[in-house]
């Protein structure tokens, strides 16, 4: 009886799977077609234009544009001077902010990484200034912070052009950006939180001070997160655009014209789109080749070592 | 426990190298509190700054700078703000920036919560492909995409309409699709196998099973979608070039325009309002956020 059931049952249940393996592949390209369609019309064949563009001195308003070979990126190293300044900026913004912002993050994070009383109103207090920072509003705001007429001097009691002076201006921006250190901040507070606490206690019994647990324990069991901040915030980094475009415009003496600043303006103010896309391609070259080194950096610093529980 | 007998050496302990254990939690906590709220302050006080200069008189603005109470408590910024400029109030401008966000954020995140829906429960040749290269398009810099995607809309006569910035948002977002993708996942199979017994299909297991479910997970992607859509600047400045079709962020940007206006008082107001929904929305769904940040690690 048994066996007549499943000599019955068998060959349906094997025709059942295949119709329904083939049934998944149709109904799984149905449900992510919204994201393949995207991907195709507004990702992957804007790229390869970009790509071919990127060998062109095309223009939107001249239509004679032809081939130029690699005369895009020779132009960019060799005889644009401004696109070294933006690289310089960019540099400097990115090798100086990112730290800074890291370190806040964390300093903050373990700061709030107790079960006192009012903890979540400090966190909502801290990371406020990020979701408001990328936005027009703040970026005003700072101009008139940092003006001539501004609080900051008005605070201090100086009168110190900060936006005009080509040695503090990109500090403005540095310090905007550390502002914003709300994100990498609740990341550190969730890796904390998942440091058991008995290491620290046993860390204690043995006789070691507070200092010590940061360096031993804390900064060891965080480096995964902070080799994710770090890849992030690099990415974002090379990316910034509103804040300098609203706040100095690249001034003074270019000292803030940020990549991103500098391809927008070749590409929709002097509609350079040729040049431009080389731009953008070298700005993709640059930070795939920062988060490589980031990822092959990562062997020697990043510590993943679950064994021990 | 240790606490009951105090040693003057275990006094002195307290300056020295702070210990887990010392007598004086008391004093700590409060010493903790006055450190963490007094920088609080300092990390707020730019907005507050910000919103109390809003209520400042004309003079005011210039003599009273740094103060966060107004001597005279005034709304003529707001009512001369709100005027905008060339004959345009922001009541254009707001209703511009609404329809914008609120069209892009639910096409952003019905399309995300589809298509992770697919990738996360549904088996298919190349699923994993597909999502290795969605993941990788996170690292791409919009600039590589957007000279050509501009070409084309400008060839297409779609320069000042929306069509260029709603239309790439069909495909939803790979954040968010990600994030949702997560929370499928811890979503228990039993349901929808028992719903694939009983004949149902994907579409309506998708529809009656994991919908309901993924709430929390889409009001968190719908908060980051409605965040960087208000705020989004670069797309409304490529495409947006009539001052009628202006979003708030471009509005501001004329506004404070420094050839223009110097009526900061104003200025100062129309920013403060256009922070508002920000905060609304961050003060109402903070646990949402909170866990967003926390589990994916979405920027804010």
């Amino acid at each position: 009886m048994r066996e007549a059931i499943s000599a019955r049952t068998q060959p349906q249940a094997v025709r059942k799977r295949k119709r329904s393996l083939r049934h998944d592949n149709l109904m799984g390209y149905l449900f992510i077609s919204p994201w393949l369609i995207a991907f195709f019309a507004f990702t992957l064949l804007p790229i390869a234009a970009s790509f071919l563009l990127a060998f062109t001195n095309y223009d939107v308003l001249n239509p004679n544009w032809k081939w130029v070979g690699l005369a895009n990126f020779e132009r960019m190293f060799m005889q644009d001077p401004r696109y070294l300044k933006s690289l310089q900026a960019t540099f400097f913004y990115a090798f100086i902010a990112i730290p800074l912002r890291l370190v806040f993050a964390l300093a903050v994070a373990m700061l709030l990484n107790t079960n006192r009383r009012g903890v979540s109103g400090y966190r909502a207090a801290y990371y406020a200034p990020s979701i408001v920072g990328g936005s027009v509003a703040v970026a005003v705001m700072w101009r008139q912070i940092f003006g001539a007429d501004g609080l900051v001097n008005a605070v201090l009691g100086t009168d110190i052009a900060w936006l005009g002076n080509p040695n503090t201006a990109i500090w403005t921006l540095i310090i905007l950006a550390v502002w914003q250190f709300g994100s990498p901040m609740l990341i550190f507070l969730a890796g904390l939180k998942q440091i058991p606490r008995e290491f620290y206690e046993a860390a204690a019994i043995d006789g070691a001070n507070s200092w010590q647990q940061f360096w031993r324990i804390t900064l060891p069991l965080l480096t995964p997160i902070i080799f994710f901040n770090l890849v992030m915030q690099l990415i974002s980094g090379f990316m910034v655009f509103t804040q300098a475009f609203i706040i100095t415009g690249g001034a003074p003496l270019d000292t803030t014209l940020f990549y991103a600043l500098y391809l927008y303006q070749r590409a929709f103010v002097s509609l350079q789109m040729g040049y431009a896309s080389a731009m953008a391609w070298v700005l993709l070259a640059l930070i795939a080749i920062m988060t490589a080194l980031v990822f092959r950096s990562s062997s020697y610093w990043v510590f993943y070592g679950s064994q021990e529980d | 426990m240790r606490t009951a007998t105090t040693s003057p050496s275990e006094r002195a302990m307290v300056h020295a190298p702070p210990r887990p254990l010392t007598h004086n939690k008391g004093v700590r906590t409060v010493f903790y509190h006055l450190m963490v709220a007094a920088s609080a302050l300092v990390m707020l006080y730019p907005i507050l700054w910000l919103f109390a200069s809003s209520f400042k008189s004309r003079a005011e603005i210039w003599t009273n700078v740094s103060a966060l109470v107004p001597q005279e408590f005034t709304l003529m910024n707001y009512v001369n703000g709100w005027k905008g400029f060339g004959g345009i109030t922001f009541a254009t401008f707001y209703a511009n920036s609404f329809f914008y966000t609120g069209v892009a954020t639910v096409l952003t995140v019905t399309a995300s919560a589809i298509v992770a829906y697919g990738f996360a429960r549904i088996q298919f040749t190349g699923r994993r492909f597909w999502f290795a290269t969605m993941l990788t398009t996170l690292m791409l810099p919009v600039q590589v995409q957007i000279i050509p995607q501009y070409i084309v809309f400008s060839q297409l006569g779609w320069i000042n309409t929306f069509y260029p910035l709603l239309l790439p948002r069909i495909g939803g977002q790979a954040f968010f699709i990600f994030m949702i993708m997560q929370f499928i996942r811890g979503i228990p199979k039993d349901l929808d196998e028992a719903a694939e017994m009983d004949g149902c299909g994907k579409g309506s297991i998708f529809f009656r099973i994991i919908l309901p479910q993924i709430a929390p997970a889409m009001i968190t992607a719908a908060i980051f979608a409605f965040y960087w859509t208000w705020e989004d600047f670069l797309t409304p400045l490529i495409y947006l070039n009539a001052p009628r079709l202006y979003t708030v962020s471009l509005a501001l940007r004329a506004f404070a325009d420094p050839s223009g206006t110097t009526d900061w008082g104003a200025i100062f107001a129309m920013s403060s309002l256009s922070l508002a929904p920000v905060f609304v929305i961050f003060i109402l769904f903070q646990r949402f956020l909170v866990e967003g940040i926390s589990t994916t690690g979405l920027k804010g």
